[in-house]
């Protein structure tokens, strides 16, 4: 039973390597082995969802090697929901996939699945210096991914995105190496045990170390100022595969949670809540860059890649208050923002395949094929990601607002949080009743013979309407969920237990 | 010594940084390879500065140097290695398609959703 913890990482980590060797050919096999195995990871999660809300921290020694000289995986609730998070969203966008992306290039399912074991990996690991290696597993996928199908401008931004997580990685060694040579451990739990007792001396050292890493993981999570690789990366990537990175910038929100929650929280003497003073400033303002840039965006893609950026600031704005309801809110919203990303990017990619040539530029085009139902599936992505009712986004940003009354920086908080969603409201109304509402003027609608499409279309529309159907989910059954949350962030503000869990004793 | 390998990182770092910033293909990816040497030996400084120490502890060793930073390098080494490999295809590529090899894209600000 202990061995299921590693499972996650090693299921990709085998049939990644069998997709690219044994099925490079038969892109039908390879279709069913990456869904099989993409399944599999959906039930594991689930299971391991389960095993981990019993409150326990569950710890998985790589090796039998004894913490702290051993790799560490640690499974708690937080890495749990994250893991089901990443797979289920992954089923969906495999789906879309399968639609036809996946035959534009090569090797892209082996690429995908190495995503996903990156990304697993990142999740449970308990280590550092391991969570740079699967840091640069998911990154070497990602860059592979981020170039499928070619195309002039799509290399360009994939350069752009490689260089800028090059310059990243680079960073994150610096800041190991820095933490390092003052705690002499790289275990996380091992960590956060020295930290309270480093001399004075050294607490310069470990606090540059500790803010470097902050940039780095901020990198991730495109916060400002280090946002702009974000807006060409998303909309020039192929579409699931953006959909997919909807979750990558949730890895760096991640890291930032269990990091500074873990060893830089309470206990932590002289370096207690570290980031907050860094992350709060930074998250209002990617808020505000966000949302500016939806109305400013010449392209659906764009938009709704700022609207990311913009969901990003919304969901570190409660982490940086650093409070356990606080922290259950941002849990709430990373969840559905992740989701709500995803079906837009899809639907963005259905608009552009029937566009044709505009593609999803926002300009006047005569009605497509399917616009009605797109229409409505769009109008469903939009009313979730700016957080209108009846959608899981209004419950998250309610808890989000909510859980920032007692702060004292609360006018910010919810003055910028409201009149961003307006804004988001504004640009999203606007490019929806341009791409769809004004077709008719701008020509006749075709004829009915050519409006129809073959079966294998309907995919994109099963995987958009999953992720919607998860939403709803999330919205119908948001007590249940809240109350996991709410264990979840309870969880994160007793590390002694995380601590105790790992290192034992 | 110490002085010596400190401005050997900072030296390094300085022109990494500054060739970084200069926005064209070739620059960047000298630039990353310069960071990437900094990084490593900086790495290797981590574990303190130690000659003629065994990396085994036994009883009758006067000290150790720390095998760990060694194994850290050795891993960033090897990733970096290939992750500048496929910079420099993936640079080529970009260049041969879209005959520029600035790194920043779109100066017009006019992004097109890619070919479909």
């Amino acid at each position: 039973m202990q061995h299921w913890i590693v499972m996650p990482v090693i299921i990709p980590a085998i049939a990644a390597p069998l997709i690219a060797m044994g099925m490079r050919q038969d892109i039908v096999l390879a279709r069913v082995f990456s869904v099989a195995t993409t399944v599999a990871l959906v039930l594991l999660s689930v299971l391991l969802v389960f095993k981990a809300s019993d409150g326990h921290t569950h710890t998985y020694a790589l090796g039998n090697w004894p913490a702290p000289f051993g790799i560490t995986l640690v499974l708690d609730r937080l890495s749990a929901l994250m893991l089901l998070l990443t797979s289920v969203l992954a089923l969906f966008v495999l789906l879309h996939a399968i639609a036809g992306w996946d035959r534009r290039g090569r090797h892209f399912h082996a690429l995908f699945l190495f995503l996903l074991m990156g990304l697993n990996g990142a999740f449970l690991t308990g280590d550092f210096f391991n969570l740079f290696v699967f840091f640069e597993v998911l990154l070497i996928a990602s860059y592979g991914l981020m170039v499928h199908a070619g195309g002039a401008m799509r290399l360009k931004a994939g350069v752009q995105y490689v260089v800028i997580n090059l310059a990243g990685s680079t960073l994150f060694l610096f800041a190991v190496g820095l933490i390092y040579s003052v705690t002499g451990t790289l275990n996380m739990a091992d960590l956060a045990q020295q930290v309270p007792h480093i001399p004075p001396a050294d607490q310069a050292i470990l606090h540059i170390g500790a803010l470097l890493l902050l940039l780095v993981f901020a990198v991730k999570a495109a916060l400002v100022p280090v946002h702009f690789w974000l807006p060409g990366t998303y909309s020039l990537a192929p579409a699931p595969v953006a959909a997919l990175f909807a979750i990558m910038t949730k890895v760096g929100a991640y890291a930032i949670i269990r990091l500074y929650t873990l060893a830089f929280g309470e206990g932590a003497g002289d370096s207690a809540w570290l980031a907050a003073a860094w992350l709060m400033p930074a998250a209002l303002i990617t808020l505000v860059v966000g949302m500016i840039g939806v109305l400013a965006a010449r392209s659906l893609g764009q938009m709704v890649s700022f609207a990311v950026i913009g969901s990003m600031g919304t969901l570190l704005i409660p982490v940086a208050l650093f409070t356990a309801p606080a922290m259950s809110a941002a849990l709430y919203y990373m969840v559905h923002s992740t989701l709500a990303a995803a079906a837009l990017f899809l639907i963005v990619d259905m608009v552009a395949q029937r566009r044709k040539e505009v593609a999803d530029h926002l300009s006047l085009t005569a009605p497509f094929a399917q616009m009605g139902l797109i229409a409505g599936l769009f109008f469903l992505g939009a009313i979730a990601m700016t957080g209108m009712p009846p959608l899981s986004g209004f419950i998250g940003k309610l808890l989000i607002l909510d859980s920032a009354r007692d702060s004292t920086l609360m006018a910010w908080i919810w003055g910028l949080i409201l009149f961003t969603s307006l804004l988001a409201i504004i640009g999203f109304a606007r490019a929806g009743s341009l791409v769809f509402w004004k077709t008719h003027e701008a020509g006749q609608p075709l004829r009915r013979r050519a409006r129809r499409l073959p079966v294998g279309n309907a995919l994109p529309f099963v995987a958009t309407g999953g992720l919607l159907a998860c939403m709803v989910i999330l919205t119908a059954f948001a007590g249940p969920v809240a109350l996991y949350l709410d264990q979840t962030a309870a969880q994160l503000f007793e590390p002694t237990r995380y601590i105790h869990a790992v290192l034992g004793g | 010594m110490e002085f010596l390998v400190a401005s050997t990182v900072g030296l390094l770092t300085a022109a990494g940084v500054y060739l970084l910033l200069r926005a064209r293909t070739f620059p960047v990816v000298l630039g990353l390879a310069l960071l990437t040497y900094a990084v490593n030996v900086f790495l290797f400084a981590m574990g303190r500065l130690a000659i003629n120490m065994p990396p085994v502890i036994t009883a009758t060793s006067p000290g150790y140097s720390d095998p760990l930073p060694q194994a850290l390098v050795l891993t960033a080494i090897v990733i970096s290695f290939g992750m500048t490999a496929l910079l420099v295809v993936l640079a080529l590529r970009a260049y041969l398609e879209s005959d520029s090899d600035h790194v920043d894209i779109a100066t017009d600000g006019d992004l097109k959703g890619g070919p479909h």
